[in-house]
């Protein structure tokens, strides 16, 4: 069998794997609040500083 | 000179400022939040932004009602026995000192296990442990920390509604068919023939067949089911031409690769698709801290304290209420029905329901109507009607409450569509007549060609960017619209209605003028000495603009609720309140004033009035030019003779108006041909904003209420009112410009498919080339012509540039949430 059979059939395989999880991630309401995790992400640095700030005190 | 702001909520802390840990608080409420913050190990909330705080309610018995089980069970989304959840809305959650509070409630209560902030919702979601904490704990403590959560009837009962995600969904199937069927096309746009096509090219044309069965039958299936709808209630819409080419491209295509006469156009068909559903992705602008459907169920509390016979308290659903009922409104609470007062000192602020901004008094055996909130202390009445059946509320009972604008407005892309229809089904007709008689072999190719080439893709992307795009733009400048249909509604308006009070007057400021003997000097002292012991809302406000700088200790104080204060110093004595009280003559009817008397000589009075939006005549004059205007009030003639020398001429007027009187007004006109916008606040406009061609709500504060429209404009854009409507005579004025652009398109691909020569890989330009066109020129052009707009405001509005708030440091932008 030729190869490139093969290979389209790989690159279906993964293209229809990432559309699958696209469609799970946005059921679970990953896309929902896109704003409030780019705070938040911010908060644990600020959080941790605080934290060696006590252990060095 | 810099005032200082209070630490915790940023209001100036005024001369008496509270000192504690080296800090200016303004109130104990906001130092106690501070201490229990600094004990907790909270302190990091401010240092992420400045002054992030509110001043916390008084809050006693408020919540009782949280422990009624009917209640509890609404607003849980999960209940195991042991953890709970539940989403609270607060509309305080504005940066991100709230959110990071917010998630560390469990620091301050052990009870709880977890809490998420969804910032653009204002809604923080928290499980705890039903064991050691309860609901009404939990509301209790967020508003102790000064975020007061707002449960509504309303809200819970569309709370456990799903999101509609299907729209995604298919915006990532079409997506991910185009992508891989354009990949799988390329080959045979450069190659017609050759050993290494020939082997392969079947293969690949199924797989392409294989791609577009999902974007068929999943994604364009709402294209067929809207295209039916309206071929059956005898309309041509959009969708009839749109679903004709997407069923005649996938036919074709099929038809084509089952007899191997070519590739088919599996390329072009889901890349409609695609940008189709882009077009009306981008058109869905939702902005989910707001609700454009609220009525008075959102606003009203859920339960309200019952006095029963014996003299015990009992909380009941204000939907029990019966007439009759004995109830208790505490201090802040709303009264819930029309009712007779029957014990307590009233004070109702009726500002929700009017715009009113001076509270109104009411003494014991007066009737007060549903709607008003009580401001000084606690009071009992006695139901007269059920809740349905009150004064404001039965406005619901009408039925424009239940019909959609939506259905009555014919948009500008459905009525093009019924003559381009027409138009491209003639066409098919007339040159597949034509080829049937010159190449019968032919005649089919051309008949599917220009079904194809006709798909009007380009018209109908136009109306969605175009409107999405400025649908974003006001939204960046506060003027928050329900749809992109009500752009093109507001660009036919001719007239515009105005409630008075709080639309064009604000109700967070009143004016205060004297009228009489001037004071002297002592007497002024003695005045704001004795205004300051009070706690009546009068007292407070005027205690605010008396100039005197300090206050002498008082000899005697005494109160005489619904009357007025007496006092004296040596051997001054002052009486302060009611006309009847203090001896003086009123000034006219429907005015609040509070007269002085002292030494048994009457002084004066000071009289309360609402202050006019300073943009008032300024936005008059100029709406003038493109709209007839009236002013709609619920209140007396008493400013008519103002308001007609300071506005501009021609504009009517009307008093006296109940709310059904507003609606049925509304209705009038647009018996008479009008097309009316109506400018609104409170819940008694609700009627006319909702029987209004457009009805737009003036909100203060967009997150606290505005009752059900198709737009909420901050105050500080209320004279941009007129920008909106210009703004959106032009939108619509380059939906028709890129109509016509796309028609160029189509027409070009009608030649070429007319004379039989339309090659897979000529749709295939063209389809992309046009949509791609038409995105970018609406763009580019609503963007200019939108470029001016809300920027004079900038300028000029004083309330922005007095903020005592320093820049706040990662304060996150609501519009872009």
């Amino acid at each position: 069998m030729s190869v490139i059979y093969i290979l389209l059939s790989i690159s279906v395989v993964v293209a229809t794997f990432f559309l699958i999880v696209f469609i799970v991630s946005v059921k679970k309401g990953q896309y929902d609040d896109t704003y409030t995790p780019s705070v938040r992400m911010l908060f644990e640095d600020e959080l941790k500083e605080e934290q060696e700030n006590q252990n060095n005190q | 000179m810099e005032e200082r702001s209070c630490f915790h909520c940023g209001d100036p802390v005024g001369k008496h400022p509270i000192h504690y840990d080296e800090k200016d608080f303004c109130c104990h409420g906001c130092k106690t939040v501070y201490q229990l913050f600094t004990e907790n190990d909270l302190s990091c909330y401010y240092d992420l932004t400045r002054s992030p705080g509110a001043i916390p309610k008084e809050l006693e018995g408020k919540y009782d009602f949280l422990s009624n089980e009917a209640i509890i069970e609404k607003l849980l989304e999960f209940d195991d026995g042991t953890t709970q959840v539940t989403s609270l809305y607060i509309p305080h959650i504005h940066c991100s000192s709230c959110i990071w509070v917010l998630e560390n409630l469990q620091k301050l209560n052990a009870g709880i296990v977890a809490s998420q902030v969804n910032f653009p919702k204002k809604t923080v979601r928290v499980t705890f442990k039903e064991k050691e904490t309860s609901l009404k704990d939990l509301a209790v403590l967020l508003s102790r920390i000064g975020y007061e959560p707002y449960i509504s009837l309303e809200d819970h009962n569309t709370a456990n509604n799903t999101v509609d995600r299907s729209m995604v969904y298919k915006l990532g199937v079409a997506g991910f068919a185009f992508g891989n069927v354009m990949l799988l096309s390329f080959p045979e746009y450069f190659q017609t023939e050759g050993f290494w096509l020939d082997q392969y090219k079947t293969f690949f044309r199924w797989l392409m067949f294989c791609f577009s069965l999902p974007v068929v039958f999943y994604t364009g299936s709402s294209y067929f089911i809207s295209a039916y709808k309206g071929i059956r209630s005898g309309f041509l819409n959009i969708d009839v031409p749109i679903a004709l080419g997407i069923l005649t491209l996938f036919l074709r295509s099929s038809y084509d690769i089952i007899f191997d006469l070519g590739s088919g156009f599996f390329d072009s068909l889901t890349g409609l698709v695609f940008f189709l559903l882009l077009g009306k992705f981008f058109q869905q602008q939702t902005y989910s801290f707001l609700s454009f459907e609220r009525d008075y169920r959102s606003y009203f509390p859920i339960a309200i304290t019952r006095l029963k016979k014996n003299g015990t308290e009992e909380n009941i659903p204000v939907n029990e209420i019966e007439k009759g009922d004995l109830l208790l409104v505490r201090n802040e609470e709303l009264i819930p029905v029309d009712g007779i007062l029957i014990r307590g000192n009233a004070h109702i602020d009726y500002s929700f329901v009017t715009g009113e901004a001076v509270p109104i008094q009411k003494k014991s055996g007066d009737k007060v109507f549903a709607g008003g909130k009580q401001l000084s202390g606690s009071i009992e009445l006695e139901a007269i009607r059920s809740v349905e059946q009150s004064y404001l509320t039965q406005l619901w009972s009408n039925d424009i409450f239940n019909k959609d604008k939506e259905h009555r407005f014919q948009t500008l892309t459905d009525a093009i569509s019924k003559r381009f229809t027409i138009a491209v089904l003639a066409i098919a007709v007339i040159s597949t007549s034509f080829w049937l008689y010159q190449d019968p072999s032919k005649a089919l190719n051309v008949f599917t060609a220009v079904l194809i080439i006709a798909c009007p893709c380009a018209i109908a992307l136009s109306a969605p960017f175009t409107l999405g795009n400025l649908l974003r733009i006001f939204g960046k400048k506060k003027c928050y619209l329900k749809n992109t249909q009500v752009i093109e509604r507001l660009a036919k308006i001719d007239t515009a209605i105005f409630d008075k009070t709080g639309t064009l007057t604000t109700h967070r400021r009143s004016n205060v003028d004297y009228h009489g003997i001037t004071l002297q000097k002592l007497e002024e002292k003695l005045l704001k000495s004795a205004l300051r012991s009070s706690n009546h809302p009068l007292s407070r406000s005027l205690y605010q603009v008396i100039p005197s700088e300090s206050t002498i200790p008082l000899d005697i104080f005494e109160e005489y609720p619904g009357e007025g204060i007496a006092a004296s110093y040596q051997d001054t004595k002052i009486k302060i309140g009611a006309a009847s009280f203090a001896g003086g003559l009123g000034p006219k009817y429907g005015q609040t004033s509070v007269h002085i008397k002292i030494n048994d000589t009457y002084k004066g009075y000071f009289l309360f009035t609402n202050e006019y939006r300073p943009n008032t005549r300024k936005l008059f004059q100029s709406l003038a030019k493109m709209a007839s205007l009236g002013i709609l009030s619920g209140d007396n003639e008493g400013e008519k003779g103002f308001l007609t020398r300071w506005l501009p001429a021609g504009v009517s007027m009307r008093f006296d108006q109940r709310p059904d009187d507003k609606l049925n007004y509304i209705k009038t006109l647009q018996e008479q041909g009008k097309t009316v916008l109506m400018v609104g606040d409170g819940l008694n406009d609700a009627g006319a904003l909702a029987q209004s061609d457009v009805g737009i709500s003036i909100a203060e504060d967009v997150n606290v209420f505005s009752p059900a429209c198709d737009g909420i404009i901050d105050a500080s854009m209320f004279e941009h009112i007129k920008d909106l409507i210009r703004l959106s005579k032009k939108g619509v004025s380059i939906i028709k410009v890129s109509f016509l652009l796309s028609l160029v398109y189509n027409i070009t691909g009608l030649y070429f498919a007319v004379t039989g020569q339309l090659l897979p890989v000529i749709a295939a330009i063209l389809m992309p080339l046009s949509s791609i066109s038409i995105v970018v020129f609406t763009t580019v052009t609503t963007n200019w012509a939108a470029r001016k707009f809300g920027e004079i405001s900038m300028k000029t509005d004083k309330s922005h540039m007095q903020s005592n708030k320093p820049p706040i440091h990662l304060k996150p932008d609501p519009v872009k949430a």
